[in-house]
């Protein structure tokens, strides 16, 4: 892991001490705290990661005993009986999570055949899926020194053209599929060329744009759903018609996993060949540790920035298909993208931008949904408590230190910091005496 | 050092206050007979009835809440045991349908026009479980039971109102999205106005439907308020001083409007606005009233008995499922030869002397 600062990418011409100041104070050399804060983030320890999905859990926890009557009743009294408090707040959280857990890994209660028992672990897996492909494309971004926030707007962008693909063409099956798929990510792909160009030849800021077209991405699909070609004809409805059978995934042994889930792992590892085997992912890798040592070094950086937002808008438009190809209600409508965009962010961030960190980050979050469907119609549990967690753990991810200090752990940063500032002091006192 | 010593003295400080609160809020005493923690209700029977929202949710003060105000009366009054779930977007539909599947519900009620299609699939694979779905009557299943509600023969009375209490001579309506659900009111209402046109003699104009072509104004959501401001500042432009938003509450925006004009009346949907919007009770002529929660309660209560159908339940003047609410302000303003043939109107249609018919009536 190198530090951002090790390189000075545009050392001062002269010595007068004036300019030197002045190239000091110069902004452009040194990346913003935000880009240092991001890369922190992206980069963390899977230990960190793994401890905040434990506190989350525990925080988690807290909130759910403290929304339930019968704890806040029992809370009235705690000094007189106790056990009457503690009772229903082991009760309350319990049955929640053992209901979060049965909905998102294996029914226990289900007898009736093995099928059952592990349906909801089929679901999780179903539910992951365009987390996955969104988790992927926001990595990408990422490891690129890009914060794409605007995965929801290629999403809805994919949805809309593998959609209309879906209800308005009639293909042989099969070759259905490929053009939806193919269609799913030429429309991310477009939306994210916007502010890849953007960025690349005006040095817009890829944050702000990506959000605003988010915006335009919601409003330029709401106007179409307006149009007759896109409503089921007699109703006038914002809501396609289905889509056509020929352009479903082929679902496995009977169960919610279909082939969407096998191309979310056949991008994970395309996505991992293509940053850790090829020329491109080395230059997206170098761009992002540091674009003006990229630059010197010769690569062309603009382009990177293009291709980089290509292939994340690209990812992200796939996950549009697990809603359109996959999900029984194959409709489309303005709510499409649910809020995958915004999930897939904390996806990648706890996956630490890589392939498989973010599938398994991807199936959590899966599981977290799956789960809490069940949670909340089993014991009334806010589903809110889902969001509060997924929250909870991207806050610990983006504040490491914190996660060190609740379970005492030592910073590795600083550690190997303090050594190198002992070792250049021993250095300077050699060369003194 | 100093900095971690401070931060430790405020954190500790922050525990002992926190500490002397709960101690504080931990003195009462406990309930004298030692409660289980059941669910409370009172002889809970077996039977489990579960409801999902539409987006909105159950405090939409519109159909989301009527029905659950239903779902909660049957809990209290019939002792059954409840589940609800409510969805966030269109998305949460069938995982929350899923979701109730595996809590073994006797009786599922979908609330909502927009959960059909979600609700055909789930009825569709569980063939022996048993639905209810609020204002759709599209799916033809044994195990689906339609609440649905003949509206327009209440608008049609709203209409006749509208019209004879106009000075203007123009009364308006528009409605939130073009579905069945929605347009019913608004022929009832164009209907209404006809019939005082054809008792009267005069030719009371209605803005924002046309009942033949089945065309007329949409604000496109039942969320955007502004939009509802802006159609009724456009009817008010027009002259006319009667509006009927039917647009949950998109209807505010409507309120707002005619609030900022004066002598402008509203017609509420759904529930009576005088109550369920006290803000503007000066404003509300009268209200078309859907009884969803009755309905709901209704079917529960058949659910329980063993006598589930597909019979659509629908509501009408007959039954008290639909009708329109009390003048309250306004009684004073309306002259009782109105108050009368209203009366009459009604008496006509509950005896079927009178047809109100709407493209968008249950079938």
């Amino acid at each position: 892991m190198s530090t951002p600062a090790t390189l000075d990418p545009q050392p001062p011409a002269s010595h007068d001490p004036h300019s030197q100041l002045q190239a000091c104070q110069a902004p452009q050399p040194q990346p913003s705290r935000w880009r240092v804060g991001l890369k922190k983030a992206a980069s963390s320890s899977w230990l960190t990661s793994a401890l905040a999905v434990v506190v989350a859990l525990v925080i988690g926890a807290i909130l759910i005993a403290a929304a339930d009557s019968r704890v806040q009743q029992a809370a009235g009294y705690l000094f007189a009986r106790p056990q009457d408090f503690f009772g229903a707040a082991w009760n309350t959280v319990s049955g929640a999570y053992s209901s979060l857990f049965q909905g998102a890994v294996v029914n226990l209660t289900s007898s009736h055949s093995f099928a059952d028992v592990v349906a909801p672990a089929t679901k999780t897996i179903a539910y992951s899926v365009p987390l996955i492909f969104a988790g992927l494309a926001l990595g990408i971004g990422f490891r690129a020194g890009l914060f794409n926030i605007g995965a929801q707007g290629q999403i809805i962008l994919g949805a809309t053209l593998c959609g209309y693909i879906g209800f308005s063409w009639h293909l042989p099956a099969g070759v259905h599929l490929v053009v939806c798929l193919l269609g799913a990510f030429a429309g991310g792909a477009a939306w994210g060329f916007i502010p890849g160009i953007l960025k690349a030849k005006t040095g817009a800021n890829e944050v702000i744009v990506t959000i605003m077209l988010n915006s335009v991405a919601v409003f330029f699909l709401g106007w179409l759903l307006t149009l007759r070609s896109f409503q089921i004809p007699g109703l006038s409805r914002p809501i396609s018609p289905r889509m056509d059978t020929t352009a479903g995934y082929p679902h496995f042994f009977n169960t919610s996993i279909d082939l969407g889930f096998l191309l979310a792992i056949v991008a994970a590892v395309v996505v991992w060949w293509l940053m850790e085997r090829t020329t491109l992912g080395f230059r997206i890798r170098a761009v992002g540790e540091n674009p003006h040592a990229a630059r010197t070094a010769g690569m062309n950086v603009s382009m990177s920035y293009v291709w980089v937002m290509v292939i994340s808008g690209g990812l992200a438009g796939l996950a549009a298909t697990s809603q359109l190809l996959s999900a029984p209600s194959q409709q489309l409508n303005v709510d499409i993208a649910s809020t995958f965009g915004f999930d897939a962010i904390t996806v990648a961030l706890l996956g630490r931008s890589k392939p498989l960190g973010t599938v398994l980050a991807g199936l959590l979050f899966g599981g977290l949904r799956a789960g809490g469907y069940l949670m909340q119609s089993a014991t009334g549990t806010p589903i809110d408590i889902i969001l509060v967690l997924q929250s909870v753990i991207v806050l610990l991810i983006a504040a490491p230190p914190l996660v060190r200090s609740i379970f005492r752990l030592p910073d590795n940063d600083r550690r190997r910091r303090s050594r190198s500032t002992a070792h250049a002091r021993s250095l300077r006192h050699e060369a003194a005496t | 050092m100093t900095d971690r010593n401070t931060v430790k003295k405020i954190a500790a400080s922050a525990v002992l206050v926190t500490a002397a609160a709960l101690a504080l809020a931990g003195c009462g005493t406990p309930p004298s007979t030692s409660s289980t923690g059941g669910s409370g209700s009172p002889g809970a029977s077996s039977f489990l009835a579960c409801m999902v929202s539409d987006q909105g949710g159950f405090d939409d003060k519109s159909f989301n809440q009527s029905g659950y105000e239903g779902l909660v009366q049957a809990q209290t009054e019939l002792g059954v045991s409840i589940k609800t779930a409510q969805s966030k977007n269109t998305t949460d539909f069938t995982p929350n349908l899923e979701a109730m599947q595996a809590q073994n519900c006797d009786l599922d009620i979908t609330v909502g026009f927009n959960l059909a299609e979600a609700t055909k699939d789930q009825a569709t694979k569980y063939p022996n479980s048993n639905f209810a779905i609020i204002d759709d009557s599209s799916i033809d299943l044994p195990n689906v039971k339609s609440l649905v509600f003949k509206t327009s023969d209440a608008a049609f009375l709203a209409g006749y109102l509208a019209a004879a209490y106009s000075t203007t001579g123009t009364v308006a309506t528009f409605g939130g999205m073009q579905i069945p659900s929605v347009t019913i009111f608004m022929d009832g209402f164009v209907d209404g106005v006809a019939q005082y046109n054809t008792d009267s003699g005069k030719t009371v104009k209605v803005l924002g439907w046309d009942k033949a072509a089945q065309n007329g104004t949409f604000t496109g959501d039942f969320e955007d308020q502004s939009k509802g401001q802006v159609t009724t500042k456009n009817f008010i432009d027009q002259g006319a001083d009667v509006i009927l938003p039917v647009a949950g509450p998109v209807g505010n925006g409507a309120a707002a409007a005619a609030q900022d004009a004066g002598n402008v009346a509203i017609i509420w949907v759904d529930a009576d606005g005088y109550e369920t919007s006290p803000q503007y009770q000066s404003l509300f002529l009268t209200s078309v009233m859907k009884e969803i929660g009755a309905s709901v309660f209704d079917t529960i209560r058949d659910t329980q008995s063993g006598s589930f159908s597909n019979t659509p339940y629908i509501g009408t003047l007959a039954n008290g499922g639909v009708g329109i609410a009390p003048y309250h302000d306004f009684d004073s303003k309306i002259p009782q030869d109105v108050k009368d043939k209203i009366d009459q109107l009604k008496v006509q249609i509950i005896a079927g002397a009178l047809k109100v018919t709407s493209p968008s009536d249950p079938q």
